[in-house]
């Protein structure tokens, strides 16, 4: 939620300096740590390597729990994302079984998916996800990345406008990963939740994710879990699946952001021609401005 | 303007054919090339220009994502992603359309201050004025109809928050929210009518643009001195190409601004909880509708009534329907009205202060004292809205009676070219 | 001659009244169903149509939440101590003063005031609030901060009234028919 709501564009500095010693007392959870995005800003790409080594997190360690429905295994071959080729999209796709049907006899049957498959679920429906996790379903991950976000106060969701951050989604995702520590003294997790510097309330349903992949002291398990020679620690694992995410909340943002560069310069350009012949136009009048 | 004879002189011989059984030509030649238009107008008059094209782009954009979506509580958000996913451009149409209506909002907001500051609300502009006040009501409808047909937990709760506050008035109230939800809760009925609704109003909203264009002829454009057109050679260019070339140069600037949230930050004005699919058993921890509505909303919870915080927050806007009449003051222009100046840019200062109430938690304080909260947000709320009807109901009926005004000059012509 | 002029004139005026009135009434009519086609229609009602719960699997100090036309429905088995906190600020309820005797059913002429079945949309705007909590441990709505409680009775915040009761009646000490 944005606590702010970043509207009131013009409210700016009054609204501010009226306001700050409230704005001051929000909030008593750690704000997310700001990473450095490739896709960030308005020239930004998606790191395709970052991008697979995300994708291999995805589905080895939250796949387990979180569905992504709204995702095909196209999209890891399309343009503006991972960067799969179709060939390795193909094999991917043909591990998954795939409920089909009904056939000629009028039964459903399994098949191995194909590239414009869905990805599978990992529950067949929100009663059996809740049965199998103490109550909750655990989030769908489509669009995860652009449904998570955190105040970020006045005035800094002012300035962002400017400077174009908008990576809170990927940010608080990272910081989820690497927020579980010890609960600090005094304060008491019930069962079945766990203790998160970063979650909101501080206490997560979800319990450390990866432990997967790591043992107690932060040592991978596997350290060849990465193929491209990365170096696997929480930290970059966290990364790389926040990436993954971010691309399939919004599998075109490369294309928009080059297309909105073309029609920044273009629209510059008539802006400035519509302001000579707007000058040149009112030149006929006397005290013609 | 009603004195301005049409100057249009067909050329050839299919316009006087034309001409003769029926004057379209004439009448755009009338109104929009030939139309005098006061020549000291500033750049806030642009907004009327800008106001027409983001109307035109919301319908068309409209239209195209119609093409695509699907009306039903359970397809509803998916078929909105498979636009942004797997429609061609998809994710261009339906990211201008969802900031368009943020801009359609930036824009009349300055439009109407604009009409607040040089008192264009004043004879002989009131029926301009109030088709005006109209077409931001029927505005705000398609808007919030808008808003739920994504079918996230905002559009959700929204709908669900906005409904109920019909509920309010006695008896009939609960009768009323059964027949617009069309069954027991907001639902897939609702989603439907709504759909259905956000699909007409923006065509009854062109229709009523027509008038407020037809009745803006009529009566000819205000000006930054408020002062009348006296001499059409002196006081006025014509249309096109003055104010064409003008007006162009404004939206090609707007559109910089507007392009800049499509292709940048296209989902800075709206909420993350939206990108969740709407669950009728879950409340996000906090509803906070769309920013162009806040101020509004600051009233509504400003009042611990319930059916005075609806009333207050209908009355708030139905307020400027009474402008003409409510303020006294023989001078037009608020450039010539020292006190109302100020008076201005303290309601503008409220207004954006009420958006940021709306915004809040209720219970979150504003003024604490050590441990005590002298001040919340309602508190704060109350203060501001007493203020914001204070400048209508109060200051601007006695500015008129006590205001000392500066003079005013003699023409328009005067003003630019200095008195002789 | 002045005479059949004004009979003309009276006769003319019934005609152009009856069938202004007439066309007055065919328009009205063929308005109606257009207003009335937006109420429920009847595959909604009849989704609505009344349910059986069996409150035996919701242990003390424990609810459960059922969605029935649409909306949640708090169903909870409230602790002595809670019965008695309830009932102790009867004289406190300022907002819409109902006693908690007023907020239970009975089932055989027995007060059956373990169970309190009421609708889960807080009566500001219908926002569902949050159980076991709030200044009242009943329910806290977190829209915009009504404090409902363990009846379901508001004691703080802007909304108006207390969590409505739906229509239900016990069928045994152990199942509610809800509609």
């Amino acid at each position: 939620m944005k606590m702010i709501s970043r509207s009131l564009i013009a409210a700016l500095a009054l609204a501010g300096a009226a306001m700050s010693p409230a704005l001051a007392a929000s909030g008593h959870t750690d704000n997310p740590p700001a990473q450095k995005w490739s896709f960030s800003g308005p020239f930004g790409t998606f790191d395709r390597a970052q991008l697979q080594r995300g994708f291999k997190v995805y589905k080895e360690v939250c796949a387990a729990c979180h569905s992504m429905k709204l995702l095909s295994f196209r999209n890891l071959s399309e343009p503006g994302g991972p960067g799969f080729t179709e060939g390795q999209v193909k094999t991917l796709a043909a591990e998954y079984k795939v409920k089909d049907g009904p056939n000629e006899s009028g039964d459903m049957f399994e098949r191995p998916g194909r590239p414009a498959d869905r990805f599978p679920a990992p529950f067949a429906n929100d009663e059996a996800a809740k049965a199998a996790n103490n109550g909750a379903v655990p989030p769908d991950f489509s669009v995860i990345a652009k449904a998570r976000t955190y105040s970020r106060g006045f005035p800094m969701w002012l300035f962002d406008i400017f400077t174009q951050y908008q990576e809170q989604g990927p940010d608080y995702i990272t910081a989820i990963l690497i927020g579980y520590e010890e609960a600090p003294k005094g304060v008491t997790v019930e069962p079945g939740l766990n203790y998160n510097k970063y979650f909101p309330g501080n206490k997560i349903a979800m319990a450390n994710p990866l432990i997967a992949l790591f043992d107690d002291n932060g040592k991978a398990q596997d350290p060849g879990f990465y193929t491209d020679g990365t170096p696997v620690t929480r930290e970059q694992v966290a990364r790389d699946v926040s990436a993954f995410l971010m691309w399939a909340a919004e599998p075109h943002m490369e294309a928009r952001k080059q297309t909105g560069a073309k029609v920044m310069i273009w629209l510059t350009i008539l802006a400035m021609l519509l302001y000579f012949s707007k000058k040149k136009i009112w030149a006929r009048l006397e005290g013609g401005h | 303007m009603s004195e301005h004879h049409s100057t249009y002189v067909p050329s050839t011989g299919i316009e006087r054919w034309l001409d003769a059984r029926l004057p379209i030509v004439r009448l755009m030649h009338d109104s929009a090339v030939s139309y005098p238009v006061p020549r000291n107008l500033n750049y806030f008059w642009t907004f009327g220009g800008i106001l027409m094209f983001v109307l035109i782009a919301q319908i068309v954009t409209g239209i195209v994502l119609v093409m695509h979506y699907t009306p039903h509580t359970s397809m509803a958000f998916d078929s909105i992603e498979g636009i942004m996913r797997d429609v061609n451009w998809g994710w261009l149409m339906r990211y201008m359309h969802a900031n368009g209506a943020s801009m359609f909002f930036v824009a009349v907001y300055i439009h109407i201050a604009r009409g607040l500051y040089y008192g264009s609300y004043k004879a002989p502009r009131e029926v301009l004025w109030i088709l005006g006040v109209i077409i931001f009501l029927v505005m705000m409808a398609t808007a919030f109809m808008g808003y739920v047909l994504p079918w996230g937990q905002m559009s959700f709760w929204g709908a669900t928050v906005i409904t109920n506050l019909f509920s309010a008035f006695p008896v009939i109230g609960e009768p009323i929210v059964t027949w617009l939800w069309g069954g027991y809760s907001v639902d897939n009925p609702t989603l439907n009518r709504f759909f259905s609704l956000h699909y007409l109003l923006p065509f009854v909203l062109l229709g009523i643009v027509v008038l407020h264009v037809w009745a803006l002829h009529h009566v000819g454009q205000n000006n930054p001195t408020g002062v009348e057109v006296k001499d059409y050679a002196k006081d006025t260019v014509p249309f096109t190409p003055f104010a064409t070339v003008k007006d162009l140069y404004a939206m090609v600037c707007f559109m910089i601004f507007f392009a800049w949230f499509v292709f940048y930050q296209p989902n800075f004005l709206g909420h993350a909880d939206n990108y969740i699919p709407a669950d009728p058993l879950k409340t996000p921890a906090h509803i906070v509708p769309e920013w162009y509505f806040l101020p509004f909303y600051g009233i509504l919870r400003a009042i611990p009534d319930k059916l005075g915080g609806v009333l207050a927050m209908f009355a708030s806007i139905g307020v400027l329907a009474f402008l003409p009449w409510l303020d006294t003051s023989k001078v037009k222009s608020g450039a010539y009205r020292p006190i109302f100046k100020i008076c201005f840019w303290v309601l503008i200062i409220v207004t954006i202060l009420l958006g940021y109430t709306g915004s809040q938690p209720t219970d979150k304080p504003v003024l604490t004292l050590g441990d005590r909260t002298v001040l919340d947000m309602v508190g704060f709320a109350q203060i501001l809205t007493v203020i914001y009807f204070a400048y209508f109901l109060v200051a601007l009926p006695l500015l008129g009676l006590f205001e000392k005004t500066k003079p005013v000059p003699a023409s328009i012509a005067d003003s630019v070219l200095g008195a002789k | 001659m002045a005479d059949h002029s004004s009979s003309e004139t009276n006769r003319r005026d019934f005609l152009f009244l009856a069938t202004g009135a007439a066309g007055a009434v065919a328009g009205a009519s063929a308005v109606w169903p257009l207003i009335n086609q937006m109420w429920p229609d009847a595959s909604t009602i009849a989704a609505g149509a009344p349910v059986e719960v069996d409150l035996a699997p919701i242990g003390e100090g424990k609810a459960i939440t059922l969605k029935w036309r649409g909306k949640p429905i708090f169903v909870r088995h409230r602790t002595k101590a809670e019965i008695e906190s309830a009932k102790a600020d009867d004289s406190k309820i300022t907002i819409d003063p109902e006693p908690d005797s007023k907020r239970v059913k009975s089932f055989n002429g027995k007060l059956q005031e373990p169970w309190i079945i009421v609708y889960g949309n807080c009566t500001h705007l219908g926002c569902v609030p949050t159980g076991f909590s709030g200044d009242y441990n009943g329910w806290y709505c977190p829209c915009h901060g009504s404090h409902y409680d363990n009846a379901g009775r508001i004691r703080k915040g802007p909304a108006p009234k207390n969590l409505f009761i739906p229509d239900y009646a016990f069928l045994s000490a152990s199942k509610v028919k809800i509609g």
